[in-house]
């Protein structure tokens, strides 16, 4: 009983502020203001839990499986989720279902821990299907927008579709193999056409909730009409989820494997990074863009599991990570820029420096840690991840993942470039920024700046994952 | 001596410019900082000295390592031999004489000193740097200042310069990139150019990384074709950027050529040394033809750089001992050189207005403090006995005569011939702008150098007849180090 505790402490603690916020919901409510303080605390609480008491276990007949790797990219996630109630907050409080609105985050979330711990493919789909359909939800939360309804519609039908092929892969999967236990699968593996057409199912339900091109086509409309706290949820720490997962999976159940999905990592890292790239250069509006650009992110993320082994999985565990606070931070300017003026548009950034330099510090900070420009933690992070790609030694792979590296340098400079240098008649007028804002973009600024030169957090995610 | 203070103290003066309140303690604080790193790189410079005459032959002195990440086997190693406490030096002049030049800047000074001050740490992390990871870092540091400062600070069509100059730099690290995880995966793992330089790396893939890693630098010093940054980048930037880019940034890459591509990969170097000597004489004609159709003053000194810099390529390529000398004298000689050049460029532009050499006239009867500078750095960048250009370019046409055959000897001739050309588009360039009838009448209410520019200028004619006039010193710091260089090249 007592291992049951502490080993889904994480869990636990969740669980128990999604009914802590039910209890709020049924009795006499509570004002935003204060329930978002007392969501910030508890959140900041959910993520220091994970420090304490780290083991190694199985449970439920091992279902459900942690170690202190898992526990630390659960930590990853939480924080997240934390910054994201600090960026958001002047969304939040103006929402008229905030504590809905924080019960679906969590239980999504949960899902997604449960998903990462899940040592069974029932239990796999069980989860995945926990952490997608309460976003959805998420994504319908501008209740008087039409976009956000259409987003959510799309949402919704393209995950009930990735859903089905995934349990039709999982049933192939216990077709060959005759078990569902991820220690179990691999012995079975050998890769006969059969095996590798399981796979393709599965890996294709992975392509659907990481927008993998080709199938990447409901992201950009989702993060358009989705309220930014959904959008940065959907694009961060439901995508750090799925990789995280893709790599247990890939480096653990399909092992045998390793040839077939090698050679399928390398052809989707490609074109995911092209294609991701090119649509990113004639985006206008700044949540497509940045759509565009975190699917970019995931083709980079896939040269990194590419590299397979304890390389592969410190490498994206530490982008991941880095990218937690590069993307948040660009979402959360986006974010106040939009709650306040209503202005979504790159063309209406121009002159933003004149009236507010601060933003525009922190929005520079987040592009270039995302295009991977030194002395941000991203350079270091997509460093690792070529890196990681470059175990394996091809070059033509690694040169065609830094050739990438311009493309998407180009577009985050437009950014960069009309904010800090086009002239504009009437820029956007100087914004307040409210203290739980500052002190998440602060805490943004000060990951992206420092994250790289601190490098024991490396080597710690090196022997975690070895 | 730690070498650590070299980033430090760029690092906190940079800081320190952020903190400041207003526009005079900006200033003051910048100018304080790039005097103290001229002081510590004299320290240093002295040092080295000391230590070389008193016996110690170590390749590299003062030499630090700390691990960064460990079970990727990245150090923050340092050292420095004579090649890079020249550069080191070079950055110091720069620095000082930018800091000074921009004295009178209005527009957010603070961020501007901020990001100047910035790109001369990452110069000096480059320089120090034994670590290629490391020193990959310091090349990509200066993205973000010469982006910003391009495109704020800069003029005409400084938004399309700036990116122009921006992605194209990344090409060229994109190339490195990929050429330094070549090298990490071949030496098992390393990242150390101490511990590169004694693995044996076979020739099949010593030929495959060189031309990434070669082109790649290559990009950041203007190897022809890829030096179409070069004209945009320096005419749109303000002053002391276009001082900095072609006084420090350039070289960068020419170190880089030489300390990373030829150095761990001699044998690619020899594969591809008669390409890159092809690329370099087309580079010096090029460049110097090119120059003589311009009229805007930037333009003519962006494109002289083109050509002055394949000299120092066309150095490297010849792989003698005293060709590989005579380029990198001619890198530090250029940096100071460009320098002075824009700096002039810069005063005069502040007071007329104009860079076109055809509105100009007469400035001489006005303006007889720049006007001189301005006859000084001309008649370096032609070639003047007595000035640091002659030197740097008699020494690589000396080190280019000892390849005995009908190619190399060509190439030699060819580039040359260029001072000719060069010759004559300096002195059109000073003979309409500041001999002749002053063609404006507002020119007559001219004000002669300020005590700033006077200063910035003084600085850096004392650098260039420092290398002119005694040579020696800066032969003696440059060349043990190139034996080693080709030491590793004959295989030894």
């Amino acid at each position: 009983m007592n291992e049951f505790f502490i080993l889904m402490k994480q869990e636990l603690v969740l669980t128990a502020i999604i009914f802590l916020l039910l209890f709020i919901k049924i009795g006499k409510g509570m004002k935003n203001e204060s329930l978002l303080s007392l969501m910030q605390f508890l959140l900041l609480l959910n993520f220091g839990a994970g420090f304490f008491f780290n083991q190694s276990g199985w449970l439920f007949g091992d279902m459900y499986q942690t170690t202190p790797l898992i526990v630390f990219q659960k930590n990853i996630l939480s924080f997240g989720v934390y910054l994201i109630s600090l960026l958001c907050a002047d969304w939040l409080k103006k929402t008229e279902h905030m504590p809905e609105f924080f019960m679906l985050m969590l239980s999504a979330m949960l899902g997604m821990f449960l998903l990462i711990s899940s040592g069974n493919l029932l239990m796999f789909f069980l989860s995945l299907e926990l952490a997608t359909i309460p976003v959805a939800a998420m994504a319908n939360f501008d209740l008087h927008k039409k976009r956000s309804s259409e987003g959510a519609m799309k949402m919704i039908l393209s995950s009930a579709f990735s859903s089905g092929i995934l349990l039709f892969g999982i049933s192939l999967v216990y077709g060959i193999t005759g078990t569902l236990n991820f220690a179990l699968i691999p012995i079975q593996l050998d890769g006969s056409t059969l095996q590798i057409l399981a796979f393709v199912f599965l890996m294709a339900a992975f392509a659907f909730k990481l927008s993998i091109v080709p199938f990447h086509l409901w992201t950009a409309d989702v993060y358009e009409g989705s309220p930014i706290a959904t959008t940065s949820f959907l694009s961060v720490v439901s995508k750090g989820a799925i990789a995280f997962v893709l790599m247990t999976t890939l480096y653990k159940v399909f092992a045998p494997m390793q040839d077939v999905w090698y050679t399928m990592l390398v052809i989707l890292a490609i074109i995911t990074m092209v294609i991701g790239n090119l649509f990113a250069i004639r985006q206008q509006n700044i949540k497509r863009f940045l759509a565009f650009s975190s699917i970019a992110q995931v083709g980079f993320i896939l040269v990194g599991i590419s590299g397979g082994s304890a390389v592969g999985i410190t490498a994206v565990v530490y982008f991941v990570l880095i990218y937690v606070f590069s993307n948040l931070a660009a979402f959360g300017v986006a974010s106040i820029i939009a709650e306040q003026t209503g202005k979504e548009n790159i063309d209406d950034y121009k002159g933003l420096y004149k009236t507010n330099p601060f933003l525009c510090w922190i929005l520079a900070l987040a592009l270039f840690s995302l295009a991977g420009i030194p002395p941000t933690a991203g350079f270091f992070g997509k460093l690792f991840l070529l890196t990681a790609g470059a175990t394996k030694a091809s070059f033509t792979f690694i040169t065609i993942a830094a050739l990438n590296m311009i493309v998407s340098l180009y577009y985050y400079l437009r950014v960069i470039r009309a904010a800090f240098m086009d002239k504009n008649e009437n820029p956007i007028s100087t914004i307040k920024l409210g203290s739980s804002v500052k002190l998440g973009l602060i805490i943004c600024a000060a990951g992206i700046l420092l994250l790289g030169l601190l490098s024991w957090v490396y080597d710690y995610i090196h022997s975690l994952s070895l | 001596m730690n070498l650590l203070l070299l980033i430090g103290l760029p690092l906190l003066t940079a800081i320190a410019v952020l903190l400041s309140r207003n526009q005079q303690q900006v200033k003051w604080i910048a100018l304080l900082g790039s005097v103290a790193q001229l002081a510590l790189v004299f320290v240093l410079f002295f040092i080295f000295r000391n230590e070389r005459s008193g016996g110690n032959t170590t390749q590299m002195l003062f030499e630090q390592n700390y691990p960064l990440f460990k079970s990727l086997n990245i150090n923050f190693h340092f050292g420095v031999d004579g090649i890079s406490v020249a550069m080191i030096l070079l950055t110091a002049f720069v620095v000082i004489a930018g800091v000074l030049v921009s004295w009178n800047i209005e527009k957010m000074t603070k961020e501007f000193y901020f990001l100047l001050l910035l790109l001369g740490m990452g110069a000096y992390g480059f320089f120090i740097s034994l670590d290629l990871f490391i020193l990959f870092f310091f090349l990509e540091i200066s993205v973000i200042p010469k982006y910003l400062l391009i495109g704020i600070w800069g003029s005409g069509r400084k938004e399309y310069s700036a990116n122009k100059l921006a992605l194209m730099l990344m090409g060229g690290s994109a190339l490195i990139l990929v050429g330094i995880l070549g090298l990490y995966f071949a030496a098992g793992r390393s990242f150390d150019i101490m511990e590169l330089s004694k693995a044996t790396i076979s020739v099949s893939y010593q030929q495959v990384l060189f031309p990434l890693l070669f082109v790649g630098f290559g990009v950041f010093t203007a190897l022809f074709p890829l030096h179409t940054w070069v004209p945009d980048g320096h005419s749109s930037a303000p002053t002391a950027g276009s001082m900095f880019l072609a006084g420090i940034s350039m070289k960068l890459g020419g170190y880089g050529c030489l300390r990373v591509a030829t150095y761990l990969l001699p044998e690619g170097a020899k594969e591809y040394a008669n390409i890159i000597i092809i690329l370099s004489a087309i580079a010096i004609l090029y460049g110097a033809f090119a120059t003589m159709m311009q009229k805007d003053l930037k333009y003519i000194n962006a494109y002289s750089s083109v050509s002055h810099v394949g000299f120092s390529l066309l150095g490297i390529g010849m792989l003698t001992q005293t060709a590989i000398t005579g380029a990198l004298m001619q890198m530090v000689s250029h940096g100071l050189m460009t320098a002075l050049f824009f700096a002039v460029i810069g005063m005069i532009y502040d007071r007329t207005h104009t860079r076109m050499v055809d509105e100009m006239g007469g400035l001489m009867k006005k303006l007889p403090f720049i006007s001189t500078i301005f006859f000084i750095v001309g008649l370096c960048s032609l070639g003047l006995p007595g000035l640091s250009g002659f030197v740097a370019e008699m020494t690589i046409f000396m080190g280019s005569w000892e390849n005995a055959d009908t190619f190399h000897r060509v190439a030699t001739i060819a580039a040359a011939m260029s001072i000719v050309v060069t010759a004559v588009y300096i002195l059109r360039a000073i003979g309409n702008t500041v001999m002749g009838p002053i063609k404006n009448e507002s020119y007559l209410s001219l004000k002669d150098a300020a005590w700033n520019e006077r200063l910035a200028a003084i600085i850096l004619v004392v650098g260039i007849l420092a290398i002119g006039i005694a040579p020696s010193w800066l032969n003696d710091l440059l060349r043990p180090a190139a034996e080693e260089i080709m030491n590793r090249i004959a295989g030894k």
